[in-house]
Formats: structure tokens, sequence, C-alpha cells
């Protein structure tokens, strides 16, 4: 994040105030072990009023794999992450195309635009409420968890809360495989500077 | 606990001769506490009672070791100011009766060794052995074990990098898993399992006590698998890998404030083993409150409470005035952090519960264990040796090669990598399905030039060791060497876990020894010292012992980590194939997957042209990609390197070797090394500067994999039988 831009700090899951931040990132892991269901307990953390009201101002709020999850469980994106198709946890690289380009990930890039990304995830089965349309960010070219639509990241009516399982921070270098995912990071800080100036 | 028959010291695993010690030791009878504590202090699994006499002549010292066999882990200096800490350990037993959780804990148990120096973990690997995957059993706990390493590592967000996993009916009942773990040190600073003098306090951090994993040292680890097995799935623990998360969050958080003066883990004997093992480090005794120990179940008895291997427990030894501030520290992580003895003078170990005195031992004794010298007899292998497998039918070389791909044991392991989170920590830049992991340190200079890195491999070639146990421990190093050096790194230490069935039997101790005298011959022909491990005896199920496995923890080092081999050649490359081929198929998988046959004589061991070998594939800036000969010789290794390239290959077969033996053939100290055409002098001249035989064979080109005259088969054919075989056994 500091390499697009940003100021970054770490805020503890147990504090109720944000300092001030533009944006707020969840990102992956495994909160409280994922027990009883991924972002379940999470979704509790005293933080996560704080998300909540970051969201509702527009502000820009990315989950990224356990924070999708967690900002599902929160209802700050709609739908629900269920196990992976085949029932085995995945950890490989995923070929992305960008769907909407209205929403603080892709801002900046180009619809159908192709990103390489690796997913690292149990529970990426996306699937919506049931009735509902939820905006797709980003989309797997080959489907690998039996997601709805092949969505791999979801936003919210608004666009400024995107939660997606690929995890942009591990393509970030080209040792690591792929620079792609400094794009998804570069449109979240530009998406700041939108946000803040308005 | 007792019956008419069987005494207690008996049905907890210990000897009369040793019973009769243990009295000696104390003065009188023990109290079914203390009977409880050396029963599991004493066990095999703890004591190393029956290996230690051959471990200590393994080589262990080299400038570059900073803390070496006996202590948590081992801990090399691998550049300035970087600091690595690693070890290997089993699961056999556990994994053995619930895959799930023994796999899992394994992880857990070795990741607390890491952690006990205040080092932090940042890597695991792990080497797997099961009988065939034709057996549902089989499959069963191969699906159970790799998913229990997933859940634990994980959720831990520690990269798994590497490993093995074999599949051989020797292996039938008696699974090897076996777990690696590497860490750093955040500053050059390290912990010692031992407090600083009297008045120390030990605080237990971590997950409360309960009865679980009650004797899993005395009654898993250290007896014989019989029918039946399910009912010691009390002694199995259970995981809870956001516990250990935590703690290792917390005691890393203790290390930096400095606020411990020593450190140890909890895993087999628990408590007992905390307690006895830091008191008689530093030349102390303890006292401990078995009350204040925090219990899942309140009725706990004190034996209990001493035995219980519950996970996810450390302990640490702290200064009295620093205790507020840890327990404050552990509770930011939600963790209990209780005072459960003190260190004091006189060196014996003093155990209170509900104000009565169950244990009163030398702590020394305890911790110490008895040292045997088990009869040692030869086993005839005559018979096996006999078969001549040159003189078998063979099918053609092309069939064979596809049936080769096809065997789980060499098949692409694919299903059980993407399992794991190989990626987590960012550090990992050579990821599984090569040669070695490649991983690049410290994490506080990530990204920047010139940083060194480390590459790390398991090998251990089981049905090798079984026709011959020296050249099996002599090849595990060696090829975990050459494995390292063909990513580019400098083989630099090792750790091991020697898996072998009952002590008791002298042909089994005879493979031990001969397996250990080849670890170190290796070992001192490469430089490369051994800074700990883990021996498992009692691999054993109704149908015998598994092959002695001596499994091999690699640790190479790479001065400019960013200068390390992909596993990749480009269109074009120029194939070398270096080293000897010999007419050798003994104990190959080719017979192994043809003839269903473990016989023949053993490859022949070369450590004067395997070093030469390793040296030769550590230079840097020399070709494109290595790759190891092992399993299905060339054959196999030309058809993995067109794999992994993306590309096909047209050889041609040295003129003086036959197409069976040539291509599926074991020989060792052979690699091949790929580079373009304009370099292939500087590689051959390099070759032949170090002795080392070098020989043009092909290209890489087109789609096919082209061995001139004996097999033409398209990429997609191979790839498919490659990636295809291990999935279509587990997902059907």
């Amino acid at each position: 994040m500091r390499r697009e831009g940003a100021d970054p700090d770490y805020v503890w899951h147990g504090d109720a105030d944000l300092r001030g931040a533009d944006a707020v990132i969840l990102p992956g892991g495994f909160a409280h072990g994922d027990y009883l269901r991924t972002g379940a307990i999470a979704r509790f953390s005293p933080v996560m009023d704080a998300v909540a009201g970051l969201a509702s101002a527009g502000a820009p709020v990315l989950g990224i794999c356990n924070g999708f999850q967690i900002l599902a469980e929160a209802h700050l994106v709609p739908g629900a992450l269920r196990r992976n198709e085949g029932l085995r946890f995945l950890c490989t690289w995923t070929d992305l195309e960008v769907v909407d380009t209205d929403t603080i990930a892709t801002r900046g890039l180009e619809k159908g635009q192709r990103l390489r990304i690796p997913i690292n995830h149990y529970e990426g089965n996306y699937t919506p409420p049931e009735g509902a349309e939820p905006r797709v960010a980003f989309r797997y070219v080959d489907n690998p968890n039996g997601a709805w639509q092949n969505a791999a990241g979801v936003a919210n009516d608004a666009g400024n809360v995107v939660g997606m399982m690929p995890h942009p921070e591990r393509a970030s270098e080209s040792w690591l495989g792929s620079e792609d995912g400094r794009l998804v990071l570069a449109s979240l800080v530009e998406s700041c500077r939108v946000t803040t100036r308005a | 606990m007792t019956t008419d028959t069987t005494p207690l010291y008996a049905a907890l695993g210990l000897s009369a001769e040793e019973y009769r010690r243990i009295q000696k030791v104390i003065g009188r009878d023990p109290t079914h506490t203390e009977l409880a504590m050396f029963s599991v202090m004493w066990s095999e699994h703890c004591s190393y009672k029956s290996s230690r006499m051959y471990l200590r002549d393994l080589p262990s010292d080299a400038p570059w070791v900073v803390l070496g066999p006996g202590e948590g882990a081992g801990l090399v200096q691998v550049a300035p100011g970087v600091r690595v800490a690693f070890k290997m350990e089993s699961h056999n037993h556990p994994s053995a009766v619930e895959p799930f959780q023994g796999a899992a804990t394994g992880v857990g148990g070795i990741v607390r060794d890491i952690l006990s120096l205040g080092a932090r973990p940042i890597a695991v690997l792990d080497p797997l052995r099961f009988g065939p995957l034709s057996e549902e059993r089989n499959r069963f706990l191969f699906d159970g074990v790799v998913r229990g390493i997933a859940a634990y590592g994980n959720s831990l967000g520690l990269p798994t990098v590497g490993g093995e996993a074999i599949f051989d009916a020797a292996y039938s009942g008696n699974p090897l898993v076996n777990a690696m773990c590497v860490g750093i040190l955040e500053d050059e600073a390290f912990l010692r399992a031992a407090p600083r003098g009297p008045g120390d306090i030990a605080v237990l951090i971590g997950s409360k006590t309960g009865r679980d994993g009650i004797g899993g040292a005395s009654i898993l680890a250290s007896q014989e698998f019989e029918a039946g097995a399910e009912a010691k799935r009390p002694s199995v623990q259970v995981g809870d890998p956001f516990t250990e998360k935590l703690l290792i969050e917390a005691c890393l958080e203790l290390k930096s404030e400095g606020l411990m003066t020593g450190m140890q883990d909890l895993g087999a004997a628990g408590i007992t083993c905390a307690l006895s093992e830091t008191a008689a480090a530093a030349g102390l005794g303890v006292e401990g409150d078995l009350d204040s120990v925090p219990l899942r179940e309140g009725d706990m008895e004190a034996w209990e409470i001493c035995m219980s291997e519950s996970q996810e427990r450390m302990l640490a030894c702290i200064a009295p005035d620093r205790i507020e501030r840890a327990i404050e520290v552990c509770r930011k992580w939600g963790l209990d952090a209780t005072v459960v003895a003190r260190y004091v003078d006189g060196g014996r170990l003093v155990l209170r519960a509900r104000d009565e005195l169950v244990g009163d031992v030398p702590a020394a004794d305890l911790a110490d264990g008895p040292l045997y010298e088990r009869p040692v007899i030869e086993a005839d292998r005559s018979k096996i040796h006999a078969l001549d497998p040159l003189e078998l039918h063979w099918p053609a070389p092309e069939e064979l090669l596809l049936r080769l791909l096809g065997s789980p044991s060499i098949a692409s392991k694919r299903w059980v990598w993407r399992q794991y989170d190989h990626m987590v920590r960012l550090n990992t830049l050579v990821a599984p399905g090569a040669d070695a992991a490649v991983l690049r340190l410290p994490e506080s200079s990530r990204g920047e030039a010139g940083q060194p890195g480390i590459a790390l491999a398991t090998d251990g070639p089981g049905r090798i060791a079984s026709l011959d146990p020296y050249a099996g421990g002599a090849l595990a190093v060696a090829e975990s060497a050459r494995n390292v050096a063909c990513v580019g790194a400098r083989p630099l230490a090792i750790t091991n876990c020697l898996n072998f069935g009952s002590p008791e039997r002298p042909e089994v101790m005879a493979d031990f020894a001969a397996a250990v005298r080849g670890i170190g011959d290796a070992c001192r022909a490469f430089g490369v010292p051994v800074t700990g491990g883990n021996v498992s005896f009692y691999n054993e199920s109704p149908q015998g012992a598994v092959h002695p496995t001596p499994i091999v923890g690699m640790l190479g080092v790479l001065d400019d980590a960013y200068a390390f081999r992909g596993p990749a050649a480009r269109d074009g490359d120029v194939i070398v194939l270096l080293g000897r081929t010999r007419p050798e198929l003994g104990g190959s998988e080719a017979l192994a997957v043809v003839h269903d046959l473990i016989a023949g004589r053993a490859p022949a061991v070369d450590l004067g042209a395997e070093v030469a070998l390793a040296k030769l594939l550590s230079t840097t800036g020399l070709g494109t990609t290595a790759h190891d000969l092992s399993e299905g010789g060339l054959g196999v290794a030309l058809a993995e390197l067109c794999s992994r390239s993306g590309v096909g290959a047209s050889v041609t077969l040295p003129p003086d070797v036959e197409p069976i033996w040539g291509l599926f053939g074991e020989s060792t100290a052979r690699a091949l090394l790929t580079c373009p055409p304009e370099d292939v002098d500087r590689v051959l001249g390099a070759a032949q500067e170090l002795g080392v035989a070098g020989l043009a064979i092909g290209n890489m080109n087109g789609a096919h994999l082209n061995v001139e005259g004996v097999i033409r088969v398209s990429l997609d054919d191979l790839i498919s039988a490659y990636e295809g075989a291990i999935p279509s056994l587990m997902d059907r």
C-alpha cells in the first residue's frame, strides 16, 4: 500500500476507532481460526462497527479472502461464501476478468481486462442472496470453486465496498509471479483520493 | 491400571530393569505420579535410549552452527545477521490412528520447537509415506493427513513449501508423517530451554491442560502397532491452530520485550518434560504446584496433569519482577499465563497437588533417561541382492515411461500442495513442484536487491535403504543436497527424522546403525553438519516393519536469493546430462512398478561425485534450470523437465547405454542442466573442471518428448499421465 502511495497502519481488532483512516482493508487470514464459520466471529469484533460506519459514509472498504468472508457475514457486501465445489482447500493461480469498472477495486481498469492473481481458500464459493443479482467486480476465467456467475469479487450497490477471494498482495511483485495485484491496490488508493475530494 | 499379571510399570511401557533403576534413583518405590513421569521421560520417544550412542557419531560442528543437537531446534547462521532455526520430527503413530488430527498436531508440535528458540516460524515441509493408493484405507489416511496439515498450517499463516509423498506396501498400516519447520530469528538473540538461575518462575502459557494425549509418547510412539489401534485414539491430541497462532505472537512479543530468560515447548510428556528438562539444563531443581495448572476437566489426577500432551502450550522461564508484564502481554493475545513452578537450587523436581507431595525426584535423572546398546545383527539380504533386474523382461520404453509417470510415487504432487498455502508471508520464490523450495530472507528486507535466500528439500529413499541401509542414509543426504543445488543453493546443514521398526529387533538396530553411518559419511563428505532431528522407532504393523526410512531435511543457502535457478527450461535450451549412468536397476521405481519387486543391489554410492556435482550446480549463473535424477531415472527426469517447462525435448541417449537401464536406472550423482546453446561450452568446461561427466544429449523444443529411436510421446499425453494420476485415485 505504501508503494501505491498510501500511508497504511494496522488497527487492533479490539479497538473501536479507525483513527481517521480514509479507507480500510480487511486482509486475508483465519480470524478466530475460522471456527464456527468463516468470518462469523470476527464480524463481532469491536472494530467492525467503525468499519460499517466508514462503509455507510461511502469510503472505500476492501475485503480480501477472509476479509471478504467477514464483510459478507457483516452484510456489508451481499451474499455468502460457501465451501469450494470439490470440498478441498485451493492455493493456486487464477486468471480474472474485470467486469464492473465502477468500484473502488476496479476504478481505472478496463472492462474485460485480464489479471493474474492467486486464490487461497476453502470457502470461496460465492452465493448471492436469493433472487438478488449483486454487482460482480471480477470474475474467474476458469471457475475454480463453483462461485455463482464465476464471481471472484463482488461489490455493494454503491460500489464502495468490495470483497474479493483472490489475493492482490500476492501478485504485487514479478518475483512472486505477477504484478497485476498492484492494479487493484492502486485503484483503491485512487478511490480514496476521489472520495476524499468529494 | 494394574492387573494381577501386569505390574503398573509394565503397563506404562517400562521394563523390570528400568523399574529397578527408578527405585535406585529415588531410593524408594515411586508414587503413581512419579512412575507416570518416568514412563514418559524414559520412553524411547523422549529419551532416545536406543539411538543416542549412534547419533553422537554424526558430525554436528561447523563455523555456521549456532546451536546443534540437544536444543529445541538447530540454529545456523545463513548470512550476516540472519539466523535460521530448523528441525524435523515424526507424528507417525498419531496419524495412523487419526490422520487429520495426527498430522495437524504434528505441524503444531514442530512449529513450537522452532518457536522455543524465540524464532518466528516461516515455513513447513512434510515428508509423507503411505501404503498403495489402491487400498481404501491408504487413501483415507493420505486424504486425512493432507487435510490435517493444510488445516493447521494454512490457519497458522505458515506456507507449506515442500516435502514428499511416496507410496509403498511397506507403509500400509504404519504411514510415516514427518514434519519439518523452519524459522528465523527476528534479531540475532535466541533463547535456550533453561532458566537463568534459581528464583526464576516457570509460567505456563496457552491452552488449558486436558486429558487428551495422555501417554502419547510412551504408548503411541514407543510401541508397535497392533490390530485395534483405534482403541488408542484417546492418546491422540486435538489441534487448535488459532491458539497456536496467538501463542506464536505472544511468545515473540515476550521475547522482543526481553521478558523471558528461557523457553520450552510442551510436546511429548507435557509439563513433566518441560519442567524437568529446563531445570536439568540449568543444573537446578524446580518446585511445582499442579493445582495452579489451568485444567479443562477439574477432576484430573496429578499423574494425568503430568502426562497430558494437550497442544498449544509453552513454558516460559521468567524473572520474578517481569511476571506481571509478561502476563499482561499474554492477556493481550487472549491467552492464559499461569505461574506453575519456581526454579530452586538442589536439582530436585518436587511437585505438589491438593496439598500433598506427589513427586520428588532428581530432575536430571528424569530428564536424561537410560542409554542402551541394543543387540545388532545384520539382516541376511543375499537372496534379495541376488536378483539381477537386467535379466527380467521389460516393456517397451515408451509404455514404461507412461506407467512410471502415472505411478503415485512419481506422479505430480500438485493435488497435495495446492491444498497447502505455499505463498503466505510472500517469501516463496520457488514454490512446490520444483527440486527445492526457495525463500528469501529476512522478512524485514523483503524485496531488497541481493537479500539472501534459503533452499529447502527433504529426501528419504526408503526402498534403497531396504536393500542397503547405509546407501539409504548416504543418499538421503546426497539427494537432498542435489535438490537444493539444482535451484542454485549451497548445502549448509541438515536435520533428520529416522523412521525404523522396533529397536528391540537386532536386524532393525543393525539397519539403524548402518543408515546413521551413511548419513554421517555423506555429511562429512559435503562438510554439512547435522543440527538436530528425531528418531521414530516401532514403526511396525502386523505385516512387519516399514522400510528403514532415514529422511533428511536439507537447508541450502543462496547468497543472493534472486539468483535462484527456476523450475523451467526455455525453448531451444540445450540439455546436458551430468554424471555417469551405470547398468543399475536394483531398487528402482521401474522394478517396483513393472515387476512389483524391491530387489537387486542398491545403486552405487559415490560421495566424491555427489559433492562435485552439488558444487557445480551451486555455481551462480550457470544454466537456466536443473533437475535431479532420482526415482524413474533419466526418462522420468526428462518428462518432468518438459512438463515443468511447457515445451518438448529431443534427446539422443548416450552411445554406451541400453534404453531400459539408460532411461530408468537410478544411478546416483546425476542431474540434468539446461542452458542456451551459446553457453554449452562454458557448462561443459565447468563440469570438466570439477571432474563431473557432462554430455549434451539434446534440446528443448517442439510438443513431444522424443528420445531418438525409443520414445515419442506428446507433451499433452505426458502431462495428463503425470498430473492425472493422483487426482484420478483421490477425487473419484
